[in-house]
């Protein structure tokens, strides 16, 4: 069945940013904060970055203004959605003792109802990524549980491509499949936004609003929308037989030269929306009788990642390099079923050293071909 | 790391400003707790009493920059189970030891009228260039809270949490965007030890590497980027050379930009 598909004048558009904080939504929109586009709370449709965009290349970003009126003319933001459904610190527990001994506290906490506004294709399929490490495995994650659960997702199909975006070679975009409650095509003439349903919350939210039928001539343009964004698209990872082909890698002399580039500062993965490490801190006040545990985001390029008895297992740049791209393009598929990259870009933007995994993938492939044709002559 | 009871503890301080120590006053809300939980043994930036060692804790201030200050810091040790070098100066040089990269005795003509009356060694030194360190709190100053961490721990006998991981790592979690990125501002973030909560990037500031060298900083790659931004190696030297100018990777590295300068 094709999903329902409706026309909203883009004046009405604040009417649907309204009806879902009439339901207790919390918005998380896009925004801009120091010269970036920034997912954070907003109140309207004032808040967004009406006519920006965003120019990406590795390690580069600058925000321009365009002559139109666009309200979703830019593409993925700094931050990630799973800032909110995967919070940077959380506090797990706190201890205390008594004289009955050691008694636990779970912190009570009110998890808001997030309304996620202008979720893109490729970072749909991050969060669904993200679903099947914290909800899909043998352990749930209750907070994130918690927080996914009541989350309503009004995704964008995307209108504009950076030069860091290749989620046409993953599938994952730049047209949102599945996984939203709606799902909204801008229009080009400004005008108009067709708006897809996908779920219950979806339809009930439409029913709110000033909308009619999409007629197939809509949908028609909003089909030339994506395909416009495609044509924009350049930047490529062939995924056939990578897996494979990644795994006789190890040895690669290309890893070294990569190793020369890499700050360790860890940037790359703390700007993925699918990494998902993190660490536990114990701490305990003056008096010893209080302690909490914190959980926090960790991520492979530091030491202490792999701190094993006597001593870290991956000291050297090209250890963690290496450890961080296998896992995301190959060793996540053995353990998750998909791989860890949704081709969003961030870490090649926001490699202040401008690494391209993509570019990486190439060189490996590279090399790789030069050691056979050297065994075979 | 062995559990301590009532344990002594003892504020040192070599060539430095004070401000680390200033920084421990700062722990206003929990001074009164600390000295419940341990005896202020010698502190004399706090109090004038002195009571002698030895000490289940040393805090160490100020590096190594006078013959005499050679000597005590042999005595220092001896007196002391658990040594903590607190401080750029302790861990680093700290700023003084910009003088490393120069002829001292000219320093001494230059700025004394009578340089003959001043006692001063080649090098300002970091603790553990003299004597065993137990551990080492970074930054310039100090992070307060670190203080009471490591106190804390220590207390209790469980591992103090410090971070060594860049700046980078908790300039994330502090949710700020990469202003090397989106501003192309010089930030040291990339190759600096984190500790501070990425005070200088949360205010659209490059950081300028307080709390020295991270757990596996890659200068070569940081100069690179840095010049990609168009960045100058002057400018480059200096942000380099500040209060962690000595520590390791730092001073090669500066001292290779200055060498390709002259070239």
């Amino acid at each position: 069945m094709e999903p329902k598909a409706y026309i909203l004048a883009r004046e009405s558009f604040e009417a649907l940013l309204q009806s879902l904080k009439s339901r207790g939504y919390t918005l998380i929109g896009p925004t801009i904060r120091d010269d970036v586009l920034w997912y954070a709370e907003i109140q309207s449709v004032e808040d967004f970055p009406i006519g920006w965009t965003d120019v990406q290349g590795p390690g580069q970003y600058r925000l321009q203004k365009q002559d139109r009126d666009t309200l979703f003319g830019f593409t993925v933001a700094a931050n990630t959605w799973k800032s909110f459904l995967f919070p940077p610190r959380l506090l797990l527990w706190r201890s205390k003792r008594t004289e009955n001994g050691i008694e636990f506290e779970q912190p009570t906490r009110s998890i808001p109802k997030l309304a996620l506004i202008g979720v893109r294709a490729c970072e749909l399929a991050a969060i669904q990524v993200q679903d099947r490490v914290f909800l899909q495995q043998e352990f749930v994650d209750p907070e994130y549980q918690a927080r996914r659960e009541q989350a309503f997702i009004l995704a964008v199909n995307c209108g504009t491509a950076a030069a860091t975006c290749f989620c046409t070679s993953l599938g994952t975009g730049p047209k949102a499949s599945n996984g939203y409650d709606l799902a909204l095509t801008e229009l080009p003439d400004g005008k108009r936004l067709l708006i897809e349903v996908g779920s219950e919350q979806g339809d009930e939210v439409i029913q709110d609003l000033p909308v009619h039928p999409a007629k197939p001539a809509d949908l028609q343009e909003a089909e030339q929308v994506i395909q416009n964004t495609v044509s924009q698209i350049t930047r490529e990872l062939q995924t056939e037989g990578l897996q494979t082909f990644l795994y006789a890698q190890y040895e690669n002399p290309h890893w070294d030269e990569v190793a020369k580039r890499c700050l360790t500062c860890g940037n790359c993965t703390l700007v993925c929306p699918t990494c998902f490490c993190s660490t536990v801190e114990d701490r305990s006040d003056l008096s010893g009788d209080l302690a909490e545990r914190w959980r926090t985001w960790d991520s492979c390029f530091s030491l202490e990642f792999t701190y094993l008895h006597g001593g870290p297992i991956r000291t050297s740049a090209k250890a963690r390099y290496r450890h961080w791209l296998l896992h995301k393009l190959a060793t996540w598929i053995d353990q998750f079923g998909t791989l860890g990259c949704v081709g969003c870009g961030r870490c090649i933007t926001w490699c202040p050293a401008g690494i391209d995994l993509t570019e990486e993938v190439r060189s490996l492939q590279r090399l790789a071909h030069r050691e056979v044709d050297h065994a075979k002559s | 790391m062995k559990q301590i009871k009532i344990p002594k503890l003892a504020v040192w301080k070599f060539t430095s400003c004070d401000g680390c120590q200033l920084s421990i006053l700062d722990l206003e809300d929990h001074l009164l707790e600390i000295g419940q939980r341990i005896e202020i043994a010698y502190f004399l930036e706090a109090s004038s009493r002195k009571v002698k060692g030895p000490y289940d804790i040393s805090l160490v201030e100020g590096s190594i920059s006078t013959p005499e200050e050679e000597e005590t810091i042999h005595k220092i040790r001896k007196q002391s189970k658990f040594l903590i070098a607190i401080g750029a100066c302790a861990t680093a040089g700290g700023i003084q030891a910009l003088r490393n990269f120069r002829d001292v005795a000219e320093f001494q003509k230059i700025v004394y009228p009578n340089p003959e009356y001043i006692e001063t060694l080649k090098y300002a030194t970091p603790i553990s260039h003299h004597v065993r360190v137990d551990l080492e709190l970074r930054g310039c100053p100090i992070n307060k809270t670190h203080v009471l961490e490591v106190i804390s721990a220590l207390l209790i006998g469980r591992k103090p949490s410090l971070p060594h991981h860049s700046v980078c790592i908790e300039c994330k979690k502090r949710g700020n965007p990469c202003i090397l990125v989106s501003k192309g501002i010089l930030c040291m973030g990339p190759v600096t030890s984190a500790g501070c909560g990425a005070i200088c990037p949360a205010y659209n500031r490059g950081c300028y590497g307080c709390f020295g060298p991270s757990e596996s900083p890659n200068l070569h790659a940081f100069i690179s980027l840095a010049q990609r931004l168009g960045i100058t190696n002057s400018t480059l030297i200096h942000a380099l050379r500040s209060f962690n100018a000595f520590a390791d990777s730092f001073r090669e590295a500066s001292i290779y930009l200055e060498a390709s300068e002259e070239s």
